[in-house]
């Protein structure tokens, strides 16, 4: 089929989607990197003069800096360990029979199809004010003193509503990748006498090692840019106590108009996303055989 | 041969999937429940769960101080569009992937799920610049552009492993049969071709309807999709719940629904055809 004149018409059919692509990374990529030279604040005119390194001394030396990293490693970690723990437990429960298995398996996957906004104003008002807040009403309920999650413990509140909008993710992966095993396999292992846990560990895990892989490296990429639910719910703070990496490169670029530094922000940002995209590459590229 | 099911251990795994379904949805069903109370009743403390006086007013109230359906429609424009356009640029490149592989086809399609990989927050500051000196700024041209352009690489993506999947055989036999070309696209690939490209239109929709960082970043007043209206019930009109609650469920009920038929192709769609 591939003729001189097919590989033509392919070469043109591609070229779009390429062209637009090419620009969209190289474009705002290099303005990214040359931005991040000079010292240009939008709220002091004149000219903008190349600084070379100083942006990213700013960027390193700044007390912000330690804290969104740390906060980025636990909101990403914390994160990765509920849904995947918690996904490979519910995947093995929905593997099981279950009457109306259809239903619950909406009901598990429904967070991941709410917007970010509306998720993160519900847990932030309706469960989780110290006042009239649900978890509020059940505290007063037990006899207990209402707990002010948002104000006291700020990153596990974001890690948990973000916790809520990921497990239905991780939950129909690893399920999906559990319904793919040979069931003749489980029968032979049964008769050899295995019992469940010998089962889970040398025949289920092992199985789902790859999806789980998968589930790790794809939410790692999108939980590093987590922005919306922190900005409705506590804008980075108290402090800088939610403040992570996105957050505090927005904050530095559009609250504090310093374009310089939030453009150095914006390059480690950029590294940092490649290394983890690098394996996640790995592991694509390898399945797709051309 | 299928093994034998005892009743009690279905008995135990029901009770225990519907408590943990239950818990995980309740959050949605109790943002349902609120928006049909009165504003009074949202806040009761002991909260009822269903004997109240339902009431359809806070979606009128919403409509009415907010013109919720400006934000609605933006929406739906910000993401028909992109999917369209995103569909438009990427059903030839997938289909001469597919069909026509040459060496560089899987550096190529390496390449453009690399730009994926791109933290949007690393291209803030340029795209802020490039839109405030273009007027895009606040604009659904604007929105509609970017979103294409993030979600270009999924949607090669996922046609790409759909197209892949047409077997090249048929087309042959469609020759010999003395197909034209015309005919042969027409009548073959096309039929053959569409639940993929359906569900690769379900997923980004969904995709870009929920997106929150270009949404939030890029819009005030005019083009401010739903992401960006709720966000403004951040303080302090939050905490009229029963209010949040109505613009909430208006919100995501469309999505919800479209979700709920797109399970599959999610998985598909989101480990690029790592998992399927």
């Amino acid at each position: 089929m591939s003729t001189q004149h097919s590989r033509a018409a392919a070469r043109l059919m591609i070229s779009p989607a390429v062209i637009l692509l090419l620009g969209w990374m190289l474009i705002p990529l290099g303005l990214t990197i040359y931005f991040s030279l000079l010292r240009y604040n939008l709220l002091i005119p004149g000219d903008n003069p190349f600084v070379g390194w100083e942006n990213y001394e700013f960027f390193f030396t700044d007390p912000a800096f330690n804290d969104a990293i740390v906060n980025t490693i636990l909101l990403v970690g914390g994160v990765l360990v509920i849904t995947v723990i918690g996904g490979i437990l519910l995947a093995l429960l929905l593997d099981q029979p279950i009457w109306g298995q259809g239903i619950v398996r909406i009901l598990v996957i429904a967070p991941f199809f709410v917007m970010p906004t509306v998720s993160a104003l519900v847990w932030k008002n309706m469960f989780m004010n110290p006042v009239n807040g649900l978890f509020a009403h059940l505290a007063k309920g037990m006899g207990l003193e209402p707990f002010d999650f948002l104000a006291q413990a700020p990153l596990a509140s974001i890690i948990l509503i973000v916790s809520w909008q990921w497990l239905p993710f991780a939950t129909l992966i690893l399920l999906t990748a559990l319904q793919s095993l040979d069931s003749e396999q489980l029968e032979a292992s049964e008769m050899d006498g295995a019992g469940p846990i010998n089962k889970f560990v040398f025949i289920m895990l092992p199985h789902m090692a790859r999806a789980i892989t998968v589930v790790i490296l794809i939410q790692t990429i999108f939980l590093l840019s987590i922005f919306a639910e922190i900005l409705v719910t506590t804008a980075g703070g108290p402090g800088t106590a939610s403040t992570n990496l996105t957050y505090l490169i927005y904050a530095q670029s559009l609250l504090q108009f310093d374009v310089g530094l939030g453009s150095a922000g914006g390059v480690f940002a950029i590294i940092l996303a490649n290394i983890v995209a690098i394996f996640l590459m790995r592991m694509i590229g390898k399945n797709l055989d051309l | 041969m299928a093994r034998a099911v005892s009743n009690r251990r279905k008995i135990i795994a029901t009770t225990a999937g519907w408590l943990v379904g239950l818990l995980i949805f309740f959050p949605i069903l109790w943002t349902i429940l609120t928006s049909f109370k009165t504003e009074a009743e949202a806040i009761a403390s002991p909260p009822s769960l269903l004997a109240f006086d339902w009431t359809l007013d806070n979606y009128f109230t919403v409509q009415e101080r907010s013109n919720y359906f400006r934000h609605f429609f933006n929406s739906v424009v910000i993401s028909l569009g992109s999917t369209v356009i995103g569909l438009a640029i990427a059903v030839p490149a997938a289909w001469s992937m597919a069909f026509v592989p040459a060496k560089r086809t899987k550096d190529v399609l390496m390449w453009m799920l690399s730009t994926k990989m791109l933290p949007p927050v690393g291209v803030l500051v340029p795209l802020y610049l490039i839109f405030r000196d273009t007027g895009l700024l606040d604009t659904r041209v604007g929105l509609v552009i970017v979103l294409t352009l993030i979600n270009l690489p999924i949607i090669v993506w996922m046609l790409f492993t759909y197209f892949r999947e047409i077997p090249g055989d048929i087309l042959e036999a469609a020759r010999m049969d003395g197909a034209s070309l015309k005919a042969e696209i027409l009548y073959v690939l096309t039929p053959m071709a569409i639940p993929g490209i359906a569900s690769t239109l379900l997923l980004n929709v969904i995709l870009a309807w929920n997106e929150a960082f270009w949404t939030l970043n890029l819009t005030a007043a005019n083009a401010a999709p739903l992401t960006a209206f709720i966000a403004s019930y951040s303080s302090p009109e939050g905490l009229f719940y029963a209010k949040l609650s109505a613009a909430s469920t208006m919100a995501i009920a469309p999505i919800l629904i479209l979700g709920w038929f797109s399970q599959k192709q999610l998985v598909r769609g989101l480990t690029f055809g790592a998992v399927k």
